[in-house]
């Protein structure tokens, strides 16, 4: 049986190589979701494009390392990661306790609070009373979706896979308020023709108990060397002006944050 | 593996459980009765009638559920004549719109099934009616559509069984149904396998039970075929 002992061999070379390029981190393979402008869209050829994007990028290149994206749904994206489809999540995801229980988090790269937006023509304000019966969308098992979850029980609550799905519903008028990051629905909806009727109410959200740290990077616990290594990345892009430079390229203020 | 979330969400499973039942039975029982005129147009001789019955059968049947649901929830939002209306009331619902869908969907698969069970009435039995002097209406509310109806059944069990599966596409909408629980207990907790497991076991007791009822169904009204 040649073909059955070539086939073997070669079967564990592709083994043994897979394993030596996952300890040396050459090669690292990025979740992203793709579904997240202006952090991180597909455009009409297929291709990823936004601020997470371009640091993934940014960060592989200090890292030494060659760098594959995989976009990824949000609703599956910490579960992929556990089943090692990629080895890092950057997507905008928060730092939180109940996240970390799961996976381990680089420092954060980004921060920005959270808000609500509410049609122009609507006069709803924003208190736990007046909340009542009101229909909110949110982006499913994010930090909103815990928010609003605790604080507003009187809440009707819409959960969408994706931030763009709360958009179009929010554009045809199904939902009474919607809250996200402030920065993503800025660039994502406000900023955009699909949601020129729609503004910003209600105060700036940053409390770290349902707001976390800022966004990190994702990791696996195991791989306490590649959250190293990323955490000395971000610092690198930090102090060089590569941050700077793609933050300038989407933002007007700093994305990092104090 | 760890199953304390899903024991911690039974509550969230058994509401999107109620959602699921409600979402089958009230569609089926739409479905129905639109599906009893498609047929009888489907089979009659007024040429532009059977027309309209066919081209319904085919669109319906020829196009996937999750399209349907996605032209009138995400489809019927985009025209400003539609939220100006006064049935935007409806189409603003989540849950109206999938009910929508799945109605004429199961509708086109009922209406095909009786149309072929209509066809197949032995020629006997019809002739004999005449004969006894029957309307065209008597013959068939009391030889035709009985005889069909009885003939169908098994068919009809599989369709039910289809609609059951079919109604965990409302948990794309934002509805929470089975399938939407299972969603947001995974996507809080990271634990797809659990999650959806537990969701299929619920599948599997509905479908447990249909099968069951068609099972008396047919006992009942189909005694002569027994052996």
């Amino acid at each position: 049986m040649k073909f059955y002992r070539l086939f073997t061999t070669a079967f564990l070379a592709v083994i043994l190589a897979v394993s030596a390029q996952a300890a040396d981190w050459s090669k690292v393979r990025i979740g992203v979701e793709g579904a997240y402008p202006p952090f991180s869209e597909i455009t009409p050829e297929g291709e990823l494009k936004g601020f997470d994007i371009d640091i993934a990028y940014a960060l592989c290149e200090s890292m030494g390392a060659e760098c594959e994206l995989v976009p990824q749904d949000w609703d599956g994206i910490i579960p992929a990661l556990l089943a090692k489809k990629y080895d890092a999540i950057i997507a905008q995801m928060s730092i939180t306790e109940e996240r970390k229980e799961k996976v381990a988090f680089t420092g954060k790269y980004a921060n920005s609070p959270a808000k609500f937006a509410k049609p122009k023509s609507s006069d709803v304000e924003i208190t736990a009373e007046s909340l009542d019966g009101k229909v909110v969308g949110v982006q499913r098992a994010t930090i909103f979706d815990n928010y609003i979850t605790a604080e507003f029980p009187g809440v009707e609550l819409k959960r969408y896979a994706s931030q763009d799905e709360a958009y179009l519903d929010a554009t045809a008028g199904r939902v009474d308020l919607l809250m996200a990051d402030s920065v993503a629905m800025q660039d994502g909806f406000l900023n955009t023709e699909q949601g020129a009727d729609w503004e910003f109410v209600g105060p700036a959200y940053s409390d770290p108990k349902y707001f976390g740290e800022g966004a990190g990077i994702a990791i696996r616990k195991e791989d306490t060397d590649l959250v190293e290594k990323f955490n000395a990345a971000i610092a690198d892009i930090r102090s060089n002006g590569v941050y700077k430079e793609i933050n300038d390229k989407y933002f007007a203020v700093d994305m990092y944050g104090e | 593996m760890d199953f304390s979330p899903i024991i911690e969400n039974l509550p969230l499973y058994f509401k999107g459980l109620w959602l699921t039942i409600e979402l089958l039975v009230l569609s089926i029982i739409f479905g129905f009765v639109l599906a009893l005129p498609v047929a009888l147009a489907a089979v009659c001789n007024i040429g532009w009638l059977r027309g309209l019955a066919k081209g319904f059968i085919y669109v319906w049947r020829g196009t996937p559920l999750i399209i349907q649901m996605f032209m009138i929830y995400h489809g019927m939002a985009q025209f400003d004549f539609v939220r100006d209306s006064f049935l935007w009331a409806f189409f603003r619902e989540a849950y109206w719109c999938a009910l929508f869908a799945f109605a004429l969907n199961t509708a086109a698969y009922t209406a095909e099934m009786l149309r072929g069970a209509i066809e197949q009435t032995s020629r006997g039995e019809i002739e004999a009616g005449k004969a006894a002097g029957m309307s065209t209406f008597t013959l068939y509310s009391r030889i035709i559509l009985p005889s069909a109806f009885r003939r169908a059944i098994p068919a009809y069990g599989n369709e039910v069984i289809f609609m059951l599966h079919g109604t965990a596409l409302a948990g794309v909408i934002t509805l929470i149904d089975l399938f939407g629980a299972a969603k947001i207990v995974n996507s809080k907790h990271f634990i797809p396998f659990e999650s959806f497991i537990a969701a299929g076991m619920f599948y599997l007791v509905l479908t447990f039970a249909v099968v069951w009822l068609f099972k008396k169904l047919e006992g009942h009204w189909l005694k002569h075929l027994k052996h």
